[in-house]
């Protein structure tokens, strides 16, 4: 089963993406925030992440550097979910490491086509 | 989860966010310049923004947006705080708040209101807010198009309108580079969702594949040439690849069109399907390919463009101590068990008791470590549902402002001991009085502005709201520092209303305490503020149904303090098991202050019917328990029984008299109104060691039963006729 790590400080978008995750196949896990992100990530072993970008403690651009650079670092997807669609964020995420981006607020279909465009999830 | 609950979770989550907002505009006024605190502020608008997009509210989003806008120019430095935008975000932070309940409720909002501060609002943005509505425009947009289906179905309409299913024949040429991978892309995936589209053939080139002892594992040496059949158009193709702009070099080119639509034959006819890789390729040449993953390059190369990540990341963590959502219905069912669990402690020591087994002096021990084991329980379980003030505190700064607002006051507020935690439910059941208590007090308490400074007090009040654990019970206190009560338009006002006779000689609290009356208002005309047919009687009442009291203590020209007094919990409380005639009750022991045993001689005799007792030199009058209750009375003149002395708010000092004191133990509290009726002088019932039922007595209504307003009169009689002995 294809595993998904939620980051996101919003208890609302959370749970909007468990529904939709959990009822597409996916494994959900998530985190409240950038830095618990980071720091279960190895327990989680994700085979892709999904990350807001503002968020306390550590910000989306945190998680992407920390899960990018340093002794651990990871090619595991990373997706941006942001409420911006400028192309400036598109490509300060990109620039960052990010593998792609979801635009809040998301519809069910077009974020599982897109995690399964990343990961080769089979529903 | 159902749609619902989610949408549950999101309002429930905004009043969190809302009092995060609230807290942290109050954190901008005490520290400008902290960015943390702004950033807080920002993340908790937008935060409802986001979540709101999710469920379409709209009105809610759109407000959200104009806020967030200005206060992320506030966190960009690009506008300076004053105390005219702290005010404006204030109020802004209100109708945020109303749109939240709006939404919910599935009301509107004041809308005139909103238009005023979208227009406050957006006179901080400057002149490049042209740009930033227009942004917002294609914020909504991306509502309703985000979805890339949606896209395609477009898409595949313009292409049938135009193509009539024709099929289209593309030569992709595709190069990774390193970063493509290094952010977690993998090209067969690519592949995969191009061959979703149509018929694809796949050619790997690998005449960059360098000799085996030059291989790097993590440098891309492979590119591949990529034939599609499709009926789709160029746009949706490169929406396949447009998570991976920038990390490759791809060339897509129509090599084929339908025979049908040839419109330029010029245009690659016969193509070959495969070319070479375009000149450009940024793989890396030979002499990078012995620097093999150097952490310092590798460093280097991850980090552009996440300098403020980095900042923020390496700032004191302030994130929420690890917590549990439990639902409240799990927790009260703990609760109640916990209160079985305890009636059942009480009777097994009962049982225990009449056993009189010879040796129990051990059995009687662990029953005592039972009954704490017990109470432990009790009191973690009743820990559970405790929350802090704050929240509730928080909401008080609003009424301030809109009474100020409203009276022309100049009025602030200083809260004290937010963290003091008090069951849920008395914090739900205190929002109303507390509102109406702090709107009176700015509009009734406080003087304007200019008697303010006449009086030599600063022009700004202060309504100050304290709360405390004192005690066993909670104290909160509404405060304000104004010109204190008029007693003597209090008394006039209450002889005009037939609340008190004319010729009634009555003390300072005795006045005081004829703002509890029902109808009682002082203010001349019913101000549209705190005259909302809500008095202090309704006031009153709403704490005494949460077992409280309320007092009052003013002094001329210094200002009135509210006192609210309130139990721990509603639902277990410590007692003294009494008899009284041949019934058994329980009294809260937080009420009694003493208890005595009386000689005869202490007992005094005033007119013909009514006691007192002697008490360290002072007297206080006697009520009989069992008389008020109609049980008949206990008095012989032989048997005084025991005098319970307890503090009321109204009677002051009175003793209890009743039969014998028995226990003193802790008690379930079983509601009577719920499953029974309400009983004067009675304020709940428990189940006792055994099984039989206890009422529980509430002294101050009991003192109040015996006679009505007569007690008083009695004790001051009695006073007087003392003193004159």
């Amino acid at each position: 089963m294809t595993r998904v790590l939620a980051i996101d400080d919003s208890r609302t978008i959370r749970n909007l993406l468990r529904v939709s995750l959990e009822g597409a196949g996916f494994e959900f896990h998530s985190a409240c925030d950038g830095q618990e992100g980071v720091d279960v990530f190895p327990d989680v072993d994700p085979d892709v992440v999904i990350t807001d970008i503002n968020m306390p403690r550590m910000d989306g651009f945190g998680v992407i550097d920390t899960l990018r650079s340093g002794p651990n670092r990871t090619n595991v997807p990373i997706l941006v979910l942001t409420t911006e669609s400028s192309d400036d964020l598109k490509a300060r995420a990109r620039d960052a490491g990010a593998t792609g981006w979801i635009v809040k607020p998301f519809d069910d279909t077009s974020l599982v086509s897109v995690l399964r465009r990343l990961t080769g999830h089979v529903n | 989860m159902s749609g619902n609950s989610i949408r549950d979770t999101f309002f429930e989550e905004c009043e969190e966010l809302l009092e995060a907002l609230v807290e942290g505009l109050s954190q901008m006024e005490e520290s400008p310049g902290d960015t943390e605190v702004v950033n807080a502020v920002f993340r908790a608008v937008h935060s409802i923004k986001g979540g709101a997009g999710a469920f379409g509210l709209d009105e809610l989003v759109n407000f959200a947006h104009t806020f967030e806008t200005v206060m992320d120019k506030v966190r960009g430095n690009e506008i300076v705080v004053t105390g005219d935008l702290m005010a404006l975000f204030h109020r802004s932070g209100d109708h945020l708040s109303d749109l939240v309940v709006a939404a919910r409720d599935e009301t509107v909002a004041n809308q005139e209101t909103e238009a005023g501060l979208i227009k406050e609002l957006e006179g901080h943005l400057g002149p490049d807010h042209a740009e930033e509505e227009f942004s917002f425009d294609a914020l909504t947009l991306d509502f309703d198009a985000d979805s890339s289906a949606a896209i395609v179905i477009d898409d595949l309409e313009g292409s049938q309108a135009q193509d009539h299913e024709a099929e289209r024949r593309f030569g992709i040429a595709f190069t990774p580079t390193r970063a493509l991978y290094e952010n977690g892309h993998e090209p067969l995936l690519l592949f995969d969702a191009l061959a979703e589209l149509g018929t694809l053939s796949v050619e790997m080139n690998m005449a960059q594949l360098p000799d085996f002892d030059a291989f790097d594992p993590a440098e891309p040496c492979i590119s591949w040439t990529l034939d599609l059949l499709t009926q789709e158009t160029e746009t949706t193709l490169h929406e396949v690849f447009e998570f991976v702009e920038g990390l490759c070099v791809i060339d897509i080119s129509v090599t084929e069109v339908p025979a049908h639509t040839q419109v330029e034959p010029a245009d690659g006819e016969l193509a070959p399907p495969a070319f070479d890789p375009p000149e450009e390729t940024p793989m890396p040449d030979a002499t990078s390919a012995d620097s093999v993953p150097d952490p310092a390059q590798a460093e280097e190369t991850a980090s552009p463009g996440t300098g403020p990540a980095a900042s923020v990341a390496g700032k004191e963590p302030r994130g929420p101590k690890a917590t549990l959502r439990v639902d409240l219905d799990r927790v009260d069912r703990l609760i109640n068990t916990v209160g079985e669990l305890i009636i059942n402690q009480a009777m097994i020591s009962q049982r225990i008791e009449e056993l009189d087994l010879p040796t129990v002096a051990h059995l009687t021990n662990e029953l005592e470590a039972y009954k704490l084991l017990a109470r432990d329980i009790q009191e973690g379980v009743m820990a559970i549902r405790a929350q802090p003030v704050k929240p509730l505190f928080q909401r008080m700064s609003r009424i301030v402002r809109e009474a100020s607002d409203a009276t022309g006051k100049k009025a602030r507020l200083v809260t004290v001991g937010d963290s003091t935690e008090v069951d849920k439910t008395v914090i739900e059941r205190l929002a109303d009085p507390l509102t109406h208590m702090v709107r009176n007090a700015v509009d009734h308490g406080l003087e304007k502005s200019e008697i303010r400074a006449a009086a030599g007090k600063d022009r700004m009040g202060t309504i100050r709201l304290s709360a405390a654990h004192r005690s066993g019970s909670v104290f909160i206190e509404i405060a304000d520092d104004g010109a204190g009560l008029n007693r003597e338009r209090i008394l006039e006002k209450a002889i005009e209303k037939n609340l008190v006779p004319a010729d009634a000689e009555l003390s300072e609290p005795e006045i005081d305490n004829l703002l509890f009356l029902p109808g009682f208002s002082t203010a001349g005309t019913v101000s549209s503020l705190s005259g909302r047919g809500v008095g202090m009687d309704v006031v009153k009442n709403a704490v005494q149904a949460l077992g409280g009291r309320v007092s009052i203590a003013s002094q001329p020209g210094k200002g009135t303090t509210f006192t609210i007094i309130l139990p721990l919990t509603l639902a277990v409380m410590d007692g003294f098991v009494i008899s009284v005639s041949d019934q058994t009750m329980v009294i809260p022991i937080s009420s009694i202050l003493e208890t005595i045993r009386p000689k005869p001689k202490d007992i005094h005799v005033i007119g013909t019917d009514s006691h007192v007792v002697s008490v360290r030199g002072s007297y206080v009058p006697i009520v009989d328990v069992a008389e008020n209750l109609g049980l008949g009375k206990i008095r012989s003149d032989k048997e005084v029984g025991i005098l319970l002395l307890v503090s009321t708010e109204t009677q002051g000092l009175t003793a209890l008299r009743v039969s014998a004191i028995h226990d003193q133990r802790q008690v379930v509290i079983k509601s009577l109104e719920s499953n029974y009726a309400a009983i004067p002088g009675v304020s709940a019932a428990t189940i006792l060691g055994d099984g039989k039922i206890a009422l529980i007595l509430d002294p101050e209504e009991l003192i109040k039963l015996a006679q009505p307003s007569a007690s008083d009169q009695i004790a001051q009689h009695a006073r007087m006729e003392l003193r004159h002995a």
